[in-house]
């Protein structure tokens, strides 16, 4: 349990941070809380040659309004600084989900860049974003560039991010009164990771249905994905039951010691299910 | 602080060292010019080495030394307790050398060791090591591993079987079971389990090249006996020129009993560096590849028996997986550990048990909490919970009516308990098994558990209740038993302690046994200060290395308290009796004229005619004034070795909710009410239950080591294997009942694994009384909600 050695620096700021990362070229992780990547190294399934601590960088923390209204969360915010945000804590599912990501260790350390970045495909924050429809900025040396955060996640710890980028800030939208979001998981209980998370953003009804609805799911597939027939079923007024049935339409089930291909899309369902019927139950 | 703090709610002494990181673990041991040991692993659960290139390995930055197998002298580690000794029943036995020479049975097995100046440069140097692998066919489903055309893992073990143990009168049983009104058959699956002490383990060796002597600092819980193992049976040095200190040890739940390979790696790779000290520390992933595992039976049982609840009859034939080699007591697990206690506090008169134990590609099994008793409590309260259901009576019903009755003691069992047993007898003797039961049932709710269950189901939720009225055997046991041909491991079980007493009439306590969070240094205090009339504070109780303890076989099966502190009370009345002689010398009065009250010692009608036990000691020490053939000083050693075994009993009830749409179960309440007989420290016994309950919680609904077919640990880490979190478990309901045992002065029968052997059985009764409904009879454990949810998926939905 101890990583196979590699270099480490301190980046003084930003753009000392991104020039390490173009020079070394693909030898260098960006470490932040280190809460996913250490025990990586630690098992040495993970060898970088050099680390490149940005974990000191202030412009990369903290939680603040946009002009055009959205919320702009830097990077390096830990999960426990985006629980007691007093802007973040009107997003229901922020609520419900990060209390139970990790431990305090992991909370207090872990940052929403990081978790983004290191792509698991199982971890709760991705398919959080996913429902709100964040977006994704991240800078080189070269360029800054915005991704949806839909097209972000491309498999198992895998997503567009460059070797020489950085995620530097992950914008919500504006919190909107006539939608209500929630978050629901089945965790493996060893990890904590989810075997079925799901969070709902659901709402704006016209008197005859749903005009919105955004879910997001992960655990499920091989990476964090919106269940668009969902939100589909959902908008053309199917029942909560019948639409949350479609969770994993289109999606290669993940199976694996713990739950197997027919239990996860069972509960996936469930938790959709349940994700939908307490974020409506949110816009009170 | 008052003087008498025996039976008393006394914060523990070494909390204070332990919580505040003042204690010291084999870890903070850091000697001068210290070497490190890292251990290369086999990736293959089952392989040829064909080779090993270590030579780009020495190049390494800091590297001292590379060992291979074939470097090491010694012999292979022993295997010390066969099944049925050697009584004529053929173990085909297999162990572990230090490092394997010509193949490897399991991933994890140790195949070279790299010694550097730091442990970054032993693990790096460990990557450049090649080993030629030559994969072979894997098994490790002990049952799949006796059948035809299974691969084969030793020349000496045809279909893999390391012996076929057989106890029980074999033909009476089958009468029984054939005339029998209602026989039950089901086959139980009680999964391997990884035991995770918060340590993991470690160990550092010293030779000393001036004296030809090795120190090993080792985190065990038997280092006497680990001295003797090392010295006549591996290393070929005499047992004198070994000396074994196990310092602070952080938790062991009895993987820390036994031999392990890094023993004499460390303390030979101290040699080959001409004396400097080695350290090895295990990974917890090491840990989990390559220190045992526990548990891992596949059981086919019978229980048979009348429609008015009695049971008649008890046959099981168990498959008992031991890994691909045999750890130190490995086959005593299962058979005599298990089968012989199979009936429980039940009076079954006919059980026939067979136990075939097998090897397979996977790390040794050996003693985890509780060892063998476990396993038999799940197994007899499992089929008391089979039996009723089938025959539509009260669970808790058909336990009363088999209970061995109160009057019944004595009682021998049918399992051989006191048969085979070279000339000691050994019968449960004391139990009062209903009053236990009917207060946990009172408390649990148990009249009102139909109610309970409609409310739940108002909710969606599907309420059940268990129970497990178990029987554990403790203090394991008279050396005429246990080292009996035919039963045991060939070695005694007494105890030892010594006392003495400084002229300042301060004392220390050096015991045989081994602490390894359980407390000993505050209960030891407790008893011989009641003993001496002595505060605790003037007692200092040291352990641990066999330079300056008596011998003693270790603490593990909750012994300690019942032969170790009987070994210390012995001790303390062979001071009280010397203080005595010397009372009467210096009080100028015959010793049979002197009282003893407390620390007191007066003559006989004039208590104000005195002596304290201080002013004696003070005097005897200095002896300035010795009578005639008196030997000066306070200092007596005595060796206890019990007629019987312990019997604690008890029994918990559960009650869990299972969610209907996801198998989700939650534990909801938990009642336990036990009989240890009398408690030294209240409050410790609470601790010891609490974790053991919580152990066996943790296998009935979410621990389970898991291989891949071809014999990689899938569960490989704590991200795949769930160990219970205090969150997922409700307040813990303890009460009691009391009887003391009657085979010791304390009336203490031991406590350390009574939680985890009854808890199990209780959790997984109820979860499978939540699934009735849905007509399940039987789900194997762990009960994740993956397994539940199937189960209610098998019939069309709830019948009621």
């Amino acid at each position: 349990m101890i990583p196979a050695a590699f270099d480490y620096v301190r980046a003084t700021s930003l753009d000392d941070a991104l020039k390490r990362l173009a020079t070394a070229g693909g030898g260098a992780k960006a470490i932040a809380g280190g809460q996913s990547l250490l025990p990586l190294m630690k098992l040495r399934l993970a060898r970088p040659e050099t680390l490149v601590d940005i974990g000191r960088l202030a412009e990369l923390k903290g939680v603040h309004r946009l002009p055009d209204g959205r919320v702009a969360v830097g990077a390096l915010t830990t999960y426990d600084e985006m629980l007691r945000d007093p802007i973040l804590r009107h997003y229901g599912l922020l609520a419900d989900a990060i209390p139970n990501i990790g431990d305090v260790q992991v909370r207090n350390r872990g940052t929403i860049g990081g978790s983004i970045a290191h792509a698991d495909p199982a971890s709760d924050m991705p398919a959080i974003l996913l429902a709100l429809d964040a977006e994704v900025v991240a800078r080189s040396s070269r360029a800054e560039r915005v991704i949806p955060i839909t097209s972000f996640f491309e498999g198992a710890f895998a997503s567009v991010l460059h070797d020489d980028e950085l995620i530097t800030e992950v914008r919500l939208p504006g919190g909107r009164d006539d939608v209500g979001s929630a978050y629901r998981a089945i965790e493996q209980p060893a990890s904590g990771y989810s075997i079925a998370g799901v969070a709902a953003v659901v709402g704006a009804h016209d008197g005859t249905g749903w005009r919105y609805c955004a879910v997001g799911v992960t655990g499920v597939g091989d990476h964090p994905y919106r269940a668009a027939a969902v939100e589909k079923a959902v908008i053309g007024g199917e029942s909560l039951a019948q639409a949350a049935a479609h969770a994993t339409d289109g999606v290669t089930v993940a199976s694996d010691i713990h739950a197997d291909r027919e239990y996860r899309t069972h509960v996936a369902s469930v938790q959709v299910l349940r994700a939908l019927e307490a974020a409506i139950a949110r816009l009170g | 602080m008052a003087i008498d703090m025996l039976g008393k709610r006394v914060k523990r002494v070494e909390d204070q060292r332990l919580i505040s990181g003042a204690g010291r673990y084999v870890d903070d041991i850091k000697l001068q010019s210290m070497a490190h040991c890292a251990i290369l692993r086999s990736p293959y659960a089952h392989a040829l080495i064909r080779g090993i290139d270590t030579s780009k390995a020495r190049l390494m930055p800091g590297v001292l030394d590379v060992m291979i197998g074939a470097d090491i002298p010694y012999n292979p580690l022993p295997m010390a307790w066969p099944a049925g000794g050697s009584a004529g029943l053929r173990n085909n036995v297999n162990t572990p050398r230090a490092l394997a020479t010509d193949s490897v049975k399991w991933t994890g097995e140790g195949v070279a060791a790299v010694i550097a100046e730091t442990p970054e440069q032993a693990l790096d140097a460990l990557e450049a090591i090649v080993v030629g692998y030559d994969p072979l066919p894997a098994v490790v489903d002990a049952e799949k591993a006796t059948l035809a055309g299974a691969p084969q893992l030793h020349e000496n073990a045809p279909n893999n079987i390391v012996f076929e143990w057989a106890v029980g009168d074999k033909a009476g049983t089958a009468a029984a079971v054939d005339a029998a009104d209602v026989v039950v058959r089901q086959r139980l699956v009680n999964q391997r389990l990884i035991p995770n002490p918060m340590e993991t383990r470690g160990d550092i060796g010293l030779y000393n090249p001036g004296t030809d002597e090795y120190t090993i600092w080792m985190s065990s819980q038997t280092p006497h006996i680990q001295r003797l193992l090392l010295a006549a049976f591996v290393m070929g040095v005499p047992e004198h020129k070994i000396r074994c200190i196990s310092p602070d040890v952080g938790g062991a739940f009895g993987t820390k009993i036994f031999t392990y390979a890094d023993y004499p790696i460390v303390l030979l790779a101290s040699k080959r560096l001409g004396g400097r000290p080695v350290k090895w520390i295990e990974g917890r992933r090491e840990n989990y590849q390559a220190t045992i595992h526990g548990r891992d039976h596949i059981t086919y049982l019978e229980v048979a028996g009348k429609r008015d609840g009695e049971v008649t009859a008890i046959r099981v034939k168990t498959f008992a997986n031991l890994g691909g080699r045999l750890s130190t007591i490995g086959p005593g697990i299962p058979t005599t550990l298990y089968a012989r206690v199979l009936s429980g506090c039940y009076r079954i008169p006919h059980v026939y048990a067979e136990v075939v134990g097998v090897y397979t590609n996977t790390v040794f099994v050996d003693a985890y909490r509780g060892a063998g008793r476990p396993e038999a409590t799940y197994v007899i309260e499992r089929a008391m919970d089979l039996f009723a259901n089938e025959i539509g009576m009260d669970r808790a019903e058909v336990r009363r009516r088999n209970f061995i009755a109160p009057e019944g003691f004595p009682y021998e069992n049918p399992s051989g308990l006191g048969t085979a047993s070279g000339g000691a007898k050994i019968y449960i003797d004391s139990g009062n098994y209903e009053p236990a039961m009917d207060k946990a049932l009172e408390m649990a709710g148990y009249a009102g558990i139909e109610k309970a269950k409609a409310a739940a189901r108002a909710r969606g939720k599907y309420l059940g209740i268990g129970q497990s009225s178990y029987l554990e055997v403790c203090g394991v046991a008279p050396s005429k038993w246990i080292g009996a041909v035919g039963e045991g491991w060939g070695a005694a079980m007494w105890e030892s302690a010594n006392i003495k007493v400084h002229l300042t009439g301060k004392v220390v306590i050096t015991m045989g046994t081994q602490p390894q969070g359980q407390g000993h240094e505050t209960t030891y205090a407790q008893i011989i200060g009641h003993e001496l009339g002595i505060p605790m504070e003037d007692i200092v109780v040291q352990h641990s290395d066999t330079q300056g303890t008596p011998f003693g076989y270790g603490s593990y099966g909750s012994r300690t308290s019942s032969v170790g502190s009987t070994a210390a009370i012995k001790a303390a009345a062979k001071i009280r009796e010397k203080a005595r002689r010397y009372a009467a010398h210096m009080l100028e009065a015959s010793v049979e004229d002197i009282e003893v009250e407390g620390a007191n010692y007066f003559v006989k009608g004039s208590p104000e005619v005195k002596k304290t036990f201080q002013e004696i000691a003070f005097a005897l020490d200095l002896a300035f004034d010795a009578p005639e053939g008196m030997e000066p000083y306070l200092d007596e050693t005595a060796y206890y070795d019990t007629p019987n075994c312990t019997w604690p009993f008890g029994t918990h009830v559960a009650l869990v909710e299972v969610d209907e749409a996801t198998g989700q179960v939650e534990l909801v309440r938990y009642v336990a009410v036990d009989d240890v007989g009398n408690k030294i420290n209240p409050m410790i016994v609470d601790g010891q239950l609490h974790g053991g309950i919580v152990q066996g919680v943790g296998q009935a609904l979410w621990e389970g080591a898991v291989y891949s077919d071809d014999g990689q640990l899938l569960s490989g880490s704590m991200l795949d294997y769930a160990i219970p979190r205090a969150s997922w478990l409700p307040t813990l309901e303890l009460d009691e009942t009391v009887t003391p045992s009657p085979v010791n002065p304390l009336g203490v029968k031991g406590v350390g694994e009574a939680g985890a052997i009854a808890s199990t059985a209780a959790v997984a009764n109820a979860v499978n009384d939540a699934l009735k409904p849905f007509g399940v009879k039987h789900l194997d454990m762990p009960l994740t909600p993956q397994v539940v949810w199937k189960a209610m998926q098998s019939t069309k939905g709830a019948q009621a």
